[in-house]
């Protein structure tokens, strides 16, 4: 193992140093969480496509059965955290800010948490094609879970279109709070590296860097220790500041290079994945099993005892805070991942998804809100922001309502860090302007779609109109023709007739 | 259970607001204010405080006439601030209504009229100072020499209250010139900057600040401490002090150096009149001073600039104020040419180029 110390970082601009606060649940050994008395199984735990189920209300389900099927290409198959029957596949409140109801699949456990052999577990996986890894990996269900969800295979398909040498394992956790990852690397080093040795196969990498904040040495360590036998694996240190975990600003702090604007990190040649889903790449392919629980961080100052939790998706999250003790008192604010880019939550009923990495519970003063004032032109959020771009700028033009003065301005390089918002001193709420004019951005582009698409369609059919009327009047006319000719032949036949 | 109604990441904040800025700014002015007051004498403290009180009071009248909420807006502190500044640039025996008809500029014409906090193109209080020195030039430029408190020369309350609320000249005040006036009215005669220099503070009582000049501006070492406290406490950045500084002094260095006799020596200009007050708190301004740090190194460099050019050239000994303004006119100028180079894009604003990797995007 070369010496984390010795690995030479590049500097990137921006970032901020939030308070991490990780002490609250750092030391919490992951804890199996018991299975609650019924699960609700969105069947979208990804971005793409949902899932089609292929179960109804009244089936029996044994642990790790598939439940409903990944639909093309970007779309992960859900699989049954736990063996039981099948209550009904209708609505239920998203695990989202809305909170609306989303198509989910509801299981009663019948307690015998009784497996089946879904996947045929591999006793040489790294004896498989690489595609065939991918191919078990998509099978799995397998998703990013540093909360971006991107389905994990189509990653590792990369290589097919893309000259890959790196493999950067995102051990950063740069969020306050969350612990699972850190807890995951010093509770399961070996399995994790196996996950991960796994994933370079995939992708037909030449070297791995395992890159690690340094407010984690335990899980350096410990993840140093694992790697010590492969030399093309590397545990990098790096330095503690948000938004470090950023694929795009981890690659750059390793490798000096800067993913192009609209690109992929994959256009340096370099791919990013995630801790966690390198243990779940483990389990897959070692032990047959899909990805039907995942770890999570429940902390806050508003928990009674912060924990760290392997939690069976569709636990709806109020089970979690019980089995933290409860509230302290009543939270300001309920987050789904970090405070700093965390969706917030309508209420504690929703489930857990396979990208969830925390339940964070806060209380007023740690979120500090304050009332919005005046921007001071203070430049504390151009200093802070990690892409260069100028966010009092980008507000004004989004407050005067000129979303395309602020996409000039560079909105749509904007990742959504929340630095800005996290340093201003007249607590504008910069990023959530970001994510809002996004959302305007694309719903127009929806709109200007079906625009074009309505318009295209009633081009087509007054052309079909057009044709239509033009055939009509052809036929009309022939017929006319025909008949005058019939007449003209029978005048003629008369004619001759009266001659004879 | 009830949660409030989600608002949108980030769930923490560093902490930071507008009057805990305003707050450090002048918990970084209170030594050399305290100094003021020390030197100057209880005129000093009348005028200061007509002049915050004249600012405050301004500023909520135009809040409400603008119908915005008050408190807030008073609460966080930069109206104070301006007045504070602004009281700090004024001859220390000045009437009160100087300070208060500066304010009432400083507020209403620098700051509210322009919009408000944040919205204004030029520092308020250099707005107001630049307007007084005009409109007042005689009370603007009688600058007394020290008489500090509980001193022989000091005047009692009785006549500090007569000084500054009463007739014109009470009290037969010693008037004498800043440094830089002296210098300025004596080289116009002719006379050879030793000689000039002879008759006016030394350089060490420039620095500790037992000189003539305005209520807050005359002890170097006092103001710097507050800016070097500002700097730690990341308030502001380097980058506009020193490139001013730097400026200011490597113009003063180079024509010292070329003529002797007739050019002031950069320390002579680092330690007199407004440059380090100039540098660290008021071409800093958070609202009027340009946003990229590569804008920054320009902005201060044209204040240093412009200030040498000013105080030699110009029919003006001090040339701070006008300096800062000319160049807070090109800040918006300076945000729109420097701006920060996006990630993943060139200077231009195009994709980065890579080699080509196969990719389809
Ligand atoms: S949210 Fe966007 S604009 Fe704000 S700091 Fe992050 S990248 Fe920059
Ligand atoms: S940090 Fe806030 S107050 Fe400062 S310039 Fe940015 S938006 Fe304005």
């Amino acid at each position: 193992m070369a010496a984390a110390d010795r690995f030479k970082l590049f500097r990137i601009r921006g970032g901020v140093h939030p308070q991490d606060r990780k002490q609250l649940s750092a030391e919490q050994a992951i804890e199996p969480l018991p299975l609650p008395p019924l699960l609700h199984i969105p069947l979208q735990q990804h971005i793409g496509a949902p899932a089609e189920p292929l179960v109804r209300r009244g089936d029996l389900v044994k642990k790790g059965a598939l439940l409903a099927a990944s639909q093309g290409a970007i779309s992960a198959p859900v699989h049954a955290p736990t063996s039981g029957r099948i209550m009904g596949v209708g609505g239920y409140p998203a695990h989202h800010a809305s909170g609306l109801s989303v198509r989910t699949i509801t299981l009663k456990p019948d307690g015998q948490d009784e497996w089946i052999d879904t996947l045929d577990p591999v006793v040489e996986p790294f004896n498989l094609p690489p595609d065939e890894i991918a191919r078990r990996v998509a099978e799995a269900g397998i998703v990013g879970m540093g909360g971006a969800t991107f389905p994990s295979a189509v990653k590792l398909n990369l290589r097919n279109r893309y000259r890959l040498h790196t493999l950067v394992i995102n051990g950063a956790e740069c969020e306050p709070y969350l612990t699972c990852d850190d807890r995951l690397m010093r509770e399961q080093p070996e399995q994790v590296l196996d996950g991960v040795l796994l994933m370079a196969r995939a992708l037909g990498v030449e070297r791995i860097l395992l890159a690690i904040e340094n407010n984690k040495p335990a899980a350096q360590a410990a993840m140093g220790e694992a790697a010590q036998a492969h030399a093309w694996v590397t545990v990098v240190g790096l330095p503690t500041r948000y938004p470090m975990g950023s694929e795009k600003h981890l690659v750059q702090t390793l490798t000096g290079q800067e993913t192009p604007a609209r690109g992929l990190t994959a256009d340096i040649g370099v791919v990013v994945h995630n801790v966690a889903t390198a243990l779940a790449v483990h389990e897959a392919l070692r032990h047959g099993r899909p990805l039907i629980s995942r770890v999570m961080t429940v902390s806050g100052g508003a928990i009674r005892t912060p924990r760290n939790l392997r939690v069976p998706l569709g636990t709806p999250l109020s089970y979690l805070v019980d089995y933290c003790g409860g509230f302290v008192r009543e939270p300001s604010r309920l987050v789904s991942g970090g405070p700093m880019m965390g969706q917030p939550l309508p209420s504690t009923r929703v489930p857990a998804v396979k990208g969830s990495n925390g339940l964070l519970a806060l209380t007023d003063e740690e979120v500090r809100a304050d009332r919005e004032m005046p921007c001071i032109r203070c430049a504390s959020c151009v200093q802070a922001c990690p892409c260069g771009l100028v966010p009092l700028e980008m507000a004004a033009h989004i407050r005067a309502g000129s979303l395309d003065g602020s996409v000039k301005l560079g909105l749509l390089d904007c990742i959504g860090c929340g630095s800005c918002a996290y340093v201003c001193p007249s607590h504008i709420p910069l990023s959530h302007y970001f994510n809002y004019a996004k959302g305007e951005l694309a719903a127009r582009q929806r709109a200007q779609h079906k625009q074009n698409e309505t318009k295209r369609l009633a081009e087509a059919r007054s052309l079909r109109l057009e044709a239509a009327k033009k055939a009509k009047r052809a036929a009309m006319l022939k017929r006319k023709q025909e008949q005058q000719a019939k007449q003209a032949k029978s005048a003629e036949a008369a004619l001759s007739e009266t001659s004879q | 259970m009830t949660i409030k109604p989600p608002l949108s990441a980030p769930y923490t904040h560093a902490g930071t607001s507008i009057s805990r800025t305003m707050g450090l700014v002048m918990l970084a002015l209170l030594p050399a204010t305290l100094f003021g007051f020390y030197l100057f004498g209880w005129p000093a403290i009348f005028l200061f405080a007509s002049t915050l009180l004249a600012a405050v009071l301004t500023e909520a009248l135009a809040l409400r006439l603008a119908g915005k909420p008050v408190r807030p807006f008073l609460l966080d502190g930069s109206a104070l601030l301006t007045g504070w500044l602004l009281a700090l640039t004024l001859p220390p025996w000045a009437p009160w209504w100087i300070g208060v008809v500066g304010s009432i500029l400083a507020i209403a014409v620098g700051k509210q009229m322009f919009g408000g906090i944040g919205q204004n193109l030029f520092n308020p209080a250099m707005v107001a100072r630049v307007a007084l020195l005009i409109s007042f030039p005689l009370e603007m430029t009688l600058f007394t020499t020290p008489a500090p408190l509980f001193s022989d020369q000091a005047p009692d309350l009785l006549q500090s209250l007569a000084i500054t609320f009463g007739n014109p000249a009470p009290y037969d005040a010693v008037s004498s010139a800043t440094v830089l006036g002296h210098l300025k009215t004596e080289l116009g005669r002719g006379v050879n900057l030793e000689q000039a220099a002879a008759g006016s503070a030394s350089l060490w009582q420039l620095t500790w600040g037992q000189a003539a000049g305005s209520l807050g501006e005359t002890s170097a070492l006092l103001i710097l401490l507050g800016g070097l406290f500002l700097l730690y406490k990341r308030v502001i950045s380097w980058h506009i002090p020193l490139a001013m500084l730097g400026t200011l002094a490597a113009l003063s260095g180079l024509f010292h150096l070329l003529n002797p006799d007739h050019y002031a020596g950069p320390l002579t200009h680092l330690l007199s009149g407004a440059a380090i007050l100039g540098a660290f708190f008021i071409a800093t301004d958070l609202v009027t001073s340009p946003s990229t740090r590569r804008g920054q190194l320009l902005f201060g460099a044209g204040c240093g600039l412009l200030v040498y050019i000013i105080r030699t050239w110009a029919g003006y000994p001090e040339g701070v104020a006008f300096a800062v303004m000319l160049m807070n006119g090109c800040t918006p100028l300076i945000d729109h040419f420097l701006k920060p180079r996006i990630y993943g894009r060139d200077r231009r604003g195009e994709p980065l180029n890579y080699a080509d990797n196969g990719g389809n995007n």
